[in-house]
Formats: structure tokens, sequence, C-alpha cells
């Protein structure tokens, strides 16, 4: 399975006075098993496409061939495209309804008009993957759980339709800093156990530094930069200049090339900062306890 | 007196629904914030902070104890007033505290509902989106801005209230990266300029820059000192579903591998600084 995007472009409030660009010439391919990372500063364009991405929003031009299906075509059944691209909104715990956190996550899979057994176990799977325990959790009613369970609850209704792309839309925004790391640990082992396509928005640059193997980079419309994550954060200026920035460990270890000391390479995660600040200072005797 | 805010054993109890015994969201807490000071509160989803902050802003009123802002007692009717004019408040998203279609008239709402004259109200609508470096932006329309602008514009509307403190409850939880630095610079520079900070966040790095980082868990305080003696508890910060800022936690694993690396390291300017001596 693939997604390729070609020459993407959406207006906003055509023919209005207030219209728009909000998506200029998009294009790129994502293959399965990518984890691909979409970051830009608010106003870029990021939602605007993801939301063309399961079919929300419509082109103006261009194309979206999802598994050999140009899914911007007229006569295209939405609800298939939806079945196979699932779509996590930001604060998805807002679209929470159901009684209880069994039905909640059954209600996309029912749609699919599964027969019963399957839907249990499409349930169960998917709330034991996003880290709950199925059989404690599954009478609550969502709304007594905290909110990072909230979330996890809300995302394991959307992996239920087994979605061969997930997309996932800020989903860490106002968690507490281990619900946040949950979350993420989380959307990998689905990445993995599921192989899908996995999609994350993210304002985190060392969210996606972590976890991408893939980055686009989105301004003012127009995807600006691609390519792995070690290439798009080697260009601080660059992202700089659109209101990006890098992942913490590497503004640090940048900060300190800039002073002169002697550091190569690109650092991604703590562990990268790690090891180079190490190997500097551990040739200073008097440093060592 | 020089407490901007003094909570005494304040208890707050809500119910869920009328049959259910009332949970407390905070139990029992007490603290004084001094005039002037940089206050940061962490803490895990549900820990309580928020409920404080409606607390001191007279959203929300105690169950039991008290609390005094500028000296003005919130549970009296009367004091509301002067109540949220002495501590005004920012919240989370930008979009649900914006109420009018241009600039200036949001920044101008709070004045002109505190009866202040219209002259002055315009020298205070000035100056208040030139604190935030928003002025050249007076006339455009609040929803034609980027996160980080409108959340500036929410605080030039406290500002404009000429309050002596302004509570931040994650001002900057839905920013990219751009907007959450220009807020926490106007942050800082109110401080600067004299403005008690209470700032609640979920960003390490952003509590590190305050004088005194306030950890409340399960309704209570769990924490209270300066960044450099709240940091030095990793393991009792890690058990409270918190982190620590990247350099405090590169400092951590440097000493583990036998660095004697100092322990007063709180950001990059700093962890940089000695970098240099061993260059």
């Amino acid at each position: 399975m693939s997604i390729q995007v070609n020459n993407l472009t959406h207006i906003y409030s055509e023919g209005m006075p207030h219209q728009s660009l909000a998506l200029e010439n998009v294009t790129f391919t994502a293959r399965d098993g990518q984890f691909v990372g979409i970051i830009g500063h608010t106003g870029s364009g990021k939602s605007t496409l993801v939301q063309h991405l399961n079919g929300l929003l419509k082109p103006k031009s261009g194309s979206i061939v999802v598994g050999g299906v140009d899914i911007t075509q007229p006569g295209v059944v939405m609800r298939d495209i939806r079945r196979r691209i699932g779509l996590v909104f930001q604060y998805p715990e807002y679209q929470l309804f159901e009684e209880t956190v069994e039905k909640d996550v059954a209600f996309g899979p029912a749609n699919l008009e599964l027969d019963e057994s399957e839907i249990q176990n499409r349930v169960k799977e998917a709330i034991q993957l996003v880290g709950l325990d199925y059989e404690e959790i599954r009478g609550h009613s969502p709304f007594e759980l905290s909110g990072g369970q909230k979330r996890r609850v809300a995302i394991a209704g959307v992996i239920a339709m087994k979605p061969e792309v997930l997309i996932l839309d800020e989903p860490t925004a106002g968690l507490d800093p281990k619900a946040h790391q949950d979350v993420l640990d989380m959307i990998r082992k689905v990445h993995v156990h599921e192989k899908n396509i996995t999609f994350l928005v993210s304002h985190n640059m060392d969210d996606i530094a972590r976890l991408a193997d893939w980055v686009l980079v989105m301004d003012s419309g127009r995807l600006v930069m691609q390519g792995r994550p070690e290439e798009i954060f080697s260009q601080e200026e660059a992202l700089d200049s659109i209101g990006l920035a890098l992942p913490e460990p590497a503004r640090l270890m940048n900060m300190a090339k800039k002073q002169g000391l002697p550091f190569q390479g690109s650092f991604l995660t703590v562990e990268d900062a790690e090891e180079a600040l190490y190997g500097f200072l551990k040739r200073d005797r008097d440093l060592r306890i | 007196m020089a407490e901007m805010i003094d909570i005494q054993d304040l208890v707050f109890e809500y119910t869920r629904d009328e049959n259910q015994e009332p949970v407390s969201a905070i139990k029992g807490v007490s603290l004084k914030v001094e005039k002037g000071s940089f206050t940061a509160v962490i803490g895990r989803n549900g820990s309580g902070k928020s409920t404080l902050a409606k607390n001191i802003n007279a959203l929300l009123l105690p169950s039991r104890g008290a609390v005094y802002v500028n000296g003005y007692d919130t549970r009296q009717e009367e004091n509301v007033w002067d109540v949220r004019q002495s501590a005004a408040m920012v919240f989370q998203n930008p979009d649900n505290q914006i109420v009018s279609s241009i600039v200036e008239d949001d920044v101008a709402f709070g004045p002109e509902n505190l009866g202040v004259e219209s002259k002055e109200i315009r020298t205070r609508v000035d100056s208040s989106l030139k604190a935030v470096n928003m002025w050249q932006y007076r006339k455009k329309a609040p929803h034609l801005l980027s996160g980080g602008q409108k959340q500036r514009i929410a605080i030039a509307g406290a500002i404009a209230m000429r309050p002596e403190c302004i509570v931040f409850d994650e001002p900057t939880a839905m920013l990219d990266p751009k907007g959450r630095s220009e807020v926490m610079g106007i942050i800082k520079e109110l401080h600067e300029d004299g403005i008690t900070v209470l700032l609640i966040t979920h960003f390490m790095e952003e509590a590190a820059q305050a004088d005194r980082i306030v950890i409340m868990d399960q309704g209570e305080i769990a924490l209270d000192g300066t960044p450099q003696e709240v940091f030095r508890q990793a393991e009792a910060i890690r058990d409270m579903n918190l982190d620590v800022p990247l350099t405090v936690e590169l400092g951590y694993r440097l000493r583990d591998r036998g660095l004697s690396v100092p322990d007063t390291i709180m950001n990059m300017e700093e962890m940089v600084e000695f970098l240099c001596q061993y260059k």
C-alpha cells in the first residue's frame, strides 16, 4: 500500500474577498510501514493537508492515490476511504459520547457492518493496544477517566477500524509529561503491530525526531522540505525562518558548537547528546568522581 | 502587605452528580506568593493545579479555608471585581477568550467593564498592545492571527486591566515552537516590569525559568522550592508523572557515569557555559 499525493492544491473561501491558498502543489509519497512526521507553524496547512488524506476536504486540483484509487475522483465511496484511513483529531476525547468505553470503541467497527464477534475482538484488541486493561475499563463511563486515559480510548476507537493509514493531529497536546510519553509509546507500538502508514502532526520537534522516519515540513500551504529527520533537523536556519525549532538536544549542541566546542552530528535524542558530552568531558581528569 | 496571594488551608470539593460523595480536588493547600515573584505550578493532569488557579481568580470559591488576593477575601461577593482586577487570568486556548472582531476592541473589553473612562482606555490599549509587540496589528481581525499572536492579544487584554498579578493557565499548550517562545518572552518581560506571575505549565523548560516551582499532586503541594531544589529530586518528580528539563536530565546521566557535573545547571545557556570551561 502507498499514498501518492500529486500537486495537491486547496483554496479556502474561493471567490470570496478573503479567499486564501491553503495548499499549493503539495506532492509526496508515503509507503507501507512508514512513520511520517508533519511539522509547520500554526496555519501552515498541516491540518488542511491531513483532512484531504481521508477525504474530509476536496482539493481544487491534484490527486491523492491511496492503494491505486484516486480518492479525489467523483464516485469514490467515502465509507471505503474512511475505513482505510483513520484520522484522530486534536483533543479527540471531546468526541467520546457513549455510556461505556466498550460501546464507544465499538461505534466505528459497528458502522463497518462487521459481524458481532469480529467487533468484539477488535474492541478488545484496540483497548489492549492503547495500553488499557480491557476487563477493568470496558464498563466504565469514558467521562470518569483521566485526561490521558480518555485520549487513549478515543484513539482506540479509530484503531478498532483497523485503518491502513493512521493520521494523528497533535495527539499529545495538553497531556502531562508521563501521559505524553505513554501516548507516544502507544502510537509507536500500534504502528509496529499494525504495520500501517502513520502520519503524526506535531509541534513537538523532539517527538518527531524520535519517532518519524520521514518528515514533511509545511509553510504557507507549501511543502518546503521533506527528508529523513537527521537531514531536516540539520537545517536550523531554514527551520527558524519558518517559525520552527530544532529538537532540544540538537538546540543545545548547536549552541555549544557556536561557542567553538568540537561537536559533530545531528543529536536528535537525549542519548545522542549524552554520548557526545560524555566523550568530551571524560578527557578531563578533574571531572572524574 | 508583601503577599500578592495568600492561600490558607484551601479545600475545594465538587460533586459529580447529586447522589455521590463530594470529590476533593484540593485537599488543604496553604501557599503564599510574594509580590513581584515568578512562580511556576506544575503537576500531572488532574493534580488540582487548574482548580487552584481558578480559586485565585474567584472563578471557583473555597469549600473550606480561604484565598486572599492582594488582601481581598475571594469569599466576599463584593470583592470579586477587586480580586479579578488584582489577578487577571490567561487561559490555554486563545480562541476561547477573544470576544471582539478587532484586536484593539478586544483589548479594551476588560477596562470597559471596569468602567475606565474612554481616554484612559485608549492609553491602556495602546500601551498593552505595545507591551506584547502587537500594536501594529491593532486594527486586524483576531481570527487572522497566528496562535502565538492571539495568545499575546489575550495577554494584552489582561494587562489592560492593570493587574498586579497575572495567572497563566497553560498559555503555550496549543502553540507552535515560535508561538511558545514569543509568549514565554512576554511573560518574562512582564515579570521584569514588576508583575507577579503565576505560570501553570506542562513544559519543564518553562518552569525552570521561574524563581520558584510548586508541584501539585493529588490535590496537595508535593514539592516547593527553587528550580534547583525541585529538579534535584528527579525520582520524586518522575513518580508524579512529571519530568525534568533536558539539561537537568543530561546532568543526571553524566553524574551517573562518574563525571562531576554540577546539579545547579538548569538551562542550555548554563550548560554551554559549563562546557566552555573544558574547551
